[in-house]
């Protein structure tokens, strides 16, 4: 995997094409859980660093394996690094999980169009996380608690198989004791050395400390637990108009023009992955879509 | 109406199973209602002992749990405040079907279940709108469950 082999076409400067990967090089790389790591990410010297908005994603590239989308979960306001949480669940992510400190991984990106948070000024917002839902989210949640006048409540639910199965789990701490953000973590069931809540994301959905009417809620995770998840805020009172949330496709050229992540009349790479739920909910029910 | 025991700081009308009941069924059970706290780690009820009463926590958390053979008990759900414990003291054979154990400190008013199960008989209209409370209880777990069995986190 090492970039140094890899040519570059000498016609067009590095960074200038969207479909020749930039060499980034893996400054660190933090493991999460059993099967998931955090990697940092710096650009070759010379290239620019890449400001992205929240939500978005880029193509990352284990060179001689694959490239998959992986959405960044950095501080937007460091844009300096890249920062990614890969779970290893195939070829591709299992490379670039592997990705060790000083190897290089290749970056096209970003793409997509991010979570609307000019949308949600004003307003209460609620973040409902499931799994691996929490790393697209994070660099929203930065970004409003930069801006934390912005916003009225920030209420997060967090939810995963196991306790084990948690990321960023120092971080947890750090944000659930904070005064201005309620952060909730759930678990589907766990052992006694969890003292913790455990049942659904959905369960804590009643208890928001929100005005539902002026309140804006931002998505992420498996598809069937963001299907139910709206369902309950629906039931809590959140216009359907108010919830976003992350969709995830076979993504491959990331502009939109491949084809393979089509949604509908919508390319998930290009006009996503964060759609408006009324937008896209009549997808989450076709059988076998 | 029976004035609360004098040593209860706790009143069943203040517990949102009982928003919005009309009838005084709350404050006329409130006579048998025993208010207890638990500390962390204690049991609140034990797989297959007698279902004797219905509890209502007011402040806390309870996990329950489900005792395997050969492997380590699992929590499925915990309750806070606001919630109960469930059904089992109504339906025959009056008998836990889980552990419930405090994992924060526990505030709980816990009914008589025999006296409740009496008064609900006697009175078919305060069982009935009881019931009413206590359906959304058990068809929220149902759809919980349901959920649960789907693996939402599942790979």
């Amino acid at each position: 995997m090492a970039a140094s082999s890899i040519p570059l076409p000498a016609s067009e400067p590095l960074g200038a094409s969207p479909w020749i990967p930039v060499p980034f090089r893996v400054e660190e790389r933090a493991s999460e859980t059993a099967d998931t790591i955090t990697i940092t990410l710096t650009p070759p010297k010379g290239i620019p660093s890449r400001p992205f908005r929240p939500g978005q994603f880029n193509m990352l590239y284990a060179f001689g394996v694959g490239e998959a989308a992986i959405s960044i979960a950095g501080d937007p306001d460091r844009p300096e690094t890249l920062v990614h949480t890969i779970r290893s669940a195939g070829p591709v992510s299992a490379a670039l999980s592997g990705a060790a400190p000083g190897s290089t991984v290749g970056v096209r990106g970003p793409y997509g169009t991010g979570w609307p948070l000019a949308s949600a000024s004003g307003k209460d917002v609620v973040l409902v996380a499931g799994g691996l839902g929490l790393p697209p989210l994070r660099p929203a949640l930065y970004e409003m608690l930069r801006h934390r006048d912005r916003y009225g409540r920030i209420e997060v639910i967090y939810g995963a198989r196991t306790p084990k199965d948690l990321v960023y789990y120092r971080q947890i701490q750090e944000w659930r004791g904070r005064s201005d953000l309620r952060f909730q973590t759930t678990v589907d069931a766990a052992g006694r050395e969890w003292y913790g809540d455990v049942g659904l994301v959905t369960a804590r959905v009643p208890d928001l400390r929100i005005d539902p009417s002026h309140t804006v809620a931002f998505l992420c995770g498996p598809e069937i637990m963001m299907k139910f998840t709206a369902q309950a805020l629906a039931a809590k009172g959140v216009p359907d108009g108010s919830i976003y949330v992350s969709l995830e496709r076979n993504m491959k050229c990331g502009v939109g023009l491949c084809g393979h992540c089509q949604l509908g009349p919508d390319f998930v790479c290009r006009d996503g992955p964060v759609f408006r739920y009324q937008d896209v909910r009549r997808f989450l029910s076709v059988r076998e879509l | 109406m029976t004035a609360p025991p004098p040593a209860s700081v706790l009143r069943l009308a203040d517990h949102k199973f009982f928003e919005g009941m009309i009838g005084g069924l709350p404050e006329r059970l409130q006579a048998v209602a025993t208010e207890r706290a638990y500390s962390v780690g204690d049991m609140l009820v034990r797989e297959g002992d007698v279902a004797d009463r219905f509890i209502l926590v007011f402040e806390g958390k309870v996990a329950l749990e489900i005792v395997l053979p050969d492997r380590p008990r699992v929590t499925i759900q915990t309750l806070g405040g606001g919630e109960v414990l469930g059904w089992s003291w109504l339906l025959p054979p009056p008998q836990w079907w889980l552990d419930a154990r405090a994992v924060k400190r526990t505030r709980t008013l816990e009914i008589n279940a025999a006296k409740l199960r009496a008064t609900l008989d006697s009175h078919p209209e305060d069982g009935y709108r009881f019931l009413l409370h206590l359906f959304p209880v058990v068809a929220q777990r149902l759809d919980h469950t349901r959920l649960q069995l789907m693996d939402l986190h599942g790979r």
